[in-house]
């Protein structure tokens, strides 16, 4: 019982407590600021499962954006709070549900109980390769070389969202402006972090970017940051939501995926397989696709946290 | 018993209670949350996978944590695209509730459903 | 001269722990939000800057000892900000807040 396994016992048993209250308080926007704060508590556990990667993504990502995108939901729908919260369950639906929970949560803790004790691990595997590839963090190899389909897939994902998104847009609105309009406020504490915070911010996303090769970062955390500094402008007034019929838009988001299908395709010619590596290029290739993909990720995400159209164009 | 497996518990304990959350609450946005929490819960399952495969030098195995990293942007994609669904939903009707029988009005301005 | 590092270093995380406890105290007990916004800000410079500069000889170089202190200025003008905006809702809200 040392003191590293006290602090983890602590943080497990504060996250469920976190969770438990976001689940159980009545109003909805103190539930969203509950999970906020458990995003950023998972965080610190994902730290203290050694994987800063991953808690990097969930602090920005899950925490950060989720909680923005969430937030402006639950005020925008406190209207509708009352009547909602009215249809609450009785008593014997919520007892049984429970039970059923309950025995779903105890079957996972069995498994997880059970699993095998030398546990199979592909870490030799993903290890071994790493400097055919040229880069010094296996995250970022597993991502960009040994499931490079996954990731290509899922940066195609975020924009079939996104088109989801504003195909949410009532059709007199189509090809307008995102998101509700922020006056333009002089002389305000907002408008100062967003002033002062960007430049900071740009720099730490592109930083981000490029140690994501040899230590714990990557485009997902870069653009993550890239798309907050973008909102937090948008929010304070000094830069306007683009409508979204805009070609430079389009191209800034498309590009991301364009790039990653085009060096894929060029792997058939070059390198025998698709998202196949030449082997002297790969660390280059790889870099001119985390640059392109994470511009791309930077406006989908903000995009998506943006919503969809709700203004005319101003033309 | 090792930190790991208290982490693990844990998240089973965190996906029975998203998915208790999911269940009960009428509030399609209170579901979302749900939602996100239960995600949460099965992403740190992964996460102790890949704490328990540490090997050849690294502290823990890079596969589970990169599907991780994944699935942490697609869940978030996906609940954007949840959101915008109800946020016109609300624009549409006047109410946030999935009841079939609730009644509606047309858009404040007039636009077509 | 280890030990005089370790001694100061635990000596200053301890002090900042105290003020953020001091800050959750407040936080639960003032009666209203500009009080409790007030006790909050203890918490973040006072004792985030103390855990921090407790931690400056234990970090690795030079780039690492500036990494954290970037931290702190960032959890301050981050949290100055929320601060004045969440008091300008408090004040129209009035003093039931």
């Amino acid at each position: 019982m040392t003191v590293a396994w006290a602090f983890d016992a602590i943080l497990a048993a504060t996250v469920l407590a976190v969770a438990c209250w976001t689940m159980a308080i009545r109003d909805t926007f103190a539930a969203v600021v509950g999970f906020v704060a458990y995003g950023l508590l998972l965080a610190l556990v994902w730290v203290r499962l050694t994987a800063p990667d991953v808690a990097l993504t969930e602090a920005a990502i899950g925490g950060g954006l989720t909680g923005v995108l969430l937030l402006g939901a639950a005020a925008r729908l406190r209207p509708a709070q009352a009547a909602a919260a009215a249809e609450t369950p009785g008593l014997a639906l919520r007892l049984v549900t429970g039970v059923g929970c309950a025995l779903i949560s105890a079957a996972l803790a069995a498994a997880v109980l059970l699993l095998p004790d030398p546990a199979p691990s592909l870490a030799p595997a993903a290890v071994a390769d790493l400097p055919a590839i040229g880069v010094g963090n296996p995250i970022t190899g597993v991502l960009m070389a040994y499931r490079a389909l996954d990731t290509l897939l899922e940066t195609v994902v975020l924009l079939l969202g996104l088109i989801g998104v504003w195909s949410l847009t009532p059709d007199s609105f189509w090809g307008g402006v995102p998101g509700p309009q922020h006056p333009a406020r002089t002389d305000d504490a907002l408008v100062f972090l967003a002033r002062l915070l960007p430049p900071v911010g740009i720099v730490i996303g592109v930083y981000l970017l490029w140690v994501g090769k040899d230590e714990p970062g990557g485009a997902f955390q870069g653009g993550a940051l890239l798309a907050a500094m973008w909102l937090l402008a948008m929010m304070a007034g000094l830069a306007k939501a683009p409508p979204t019929s805009r070609r430079w838009l389009r191209l800034v988001l498309v590009a991301g995926p364009l790039v990653f299908l085009a060096i894929g395709l060029a792997g058939l010619a070059l390198a025998g397989a698709f998202l196949a590596y030449p082997e002297a290029y790969a660390k280059p290739l790889i870099m001119i696709i985390e640059v392109a993909k994470m511009l791309s990720v930077a406006a989908t995400l903000g995009l998506l946290v943006a919503g969809s159209p709700e203004r005319t164009p101003s033309r | 018993m090792s930190a790991t497996t208290l982490f693990a518990l844990g998240a089973s304990a965190l996906v029975g209670l998203g998915l208790y959350g999911l269940t009960i609450h009428p509030e399609p946005l209170r579901k979302i949350l749900a939602f996100n929490l239960l995600g949460g819960g099965v992403f740190l399952l992964f996460g102790v996978v890949a704490r328990r495969g540490a090997a050849a030098g690294l502290l823990a195995d890079p596969v589970p944590q990169a599907i991780v990293i994944t699935g942490l942007v697609v869940a978030f994609a996906a609940t954007a695209l949840a959101v915008a669904l109800l946020l016109r939903l609300f624009k549409e009707t006047g109410q946030a509730t999935l009841r079939a029988d609730a009644p509606t009005r047309t858009g404040a301005d007039g636009a077509d459903p | 001269m280890s030990l005089v590092l370790d001694i100061f270093t635990v000596l200053a995380v301890s002090t900042g722990a105290f003020f953020f406890l001091a800050g959750t105290v407040g936080l639960l007990r003032f009666p209203d939000a500009l009080a409790r916004l007030h006790a909050l800000t203890k918490a973040d410079n006072l004792g985030l800057g103390l855990v921090v500069l407790g931690l400056l000889p234990r970090a690795d170089g030079a780039l690492g000892a500036l990494k954290l202190i970037v931290v702190w200025l960032l959890v301050l003008l981050a949290g100055a900000t929320v601060s004045q905006l969440l008091a300008r809702v408090a004040r129209r809200a009035g003093p039931s807040a």
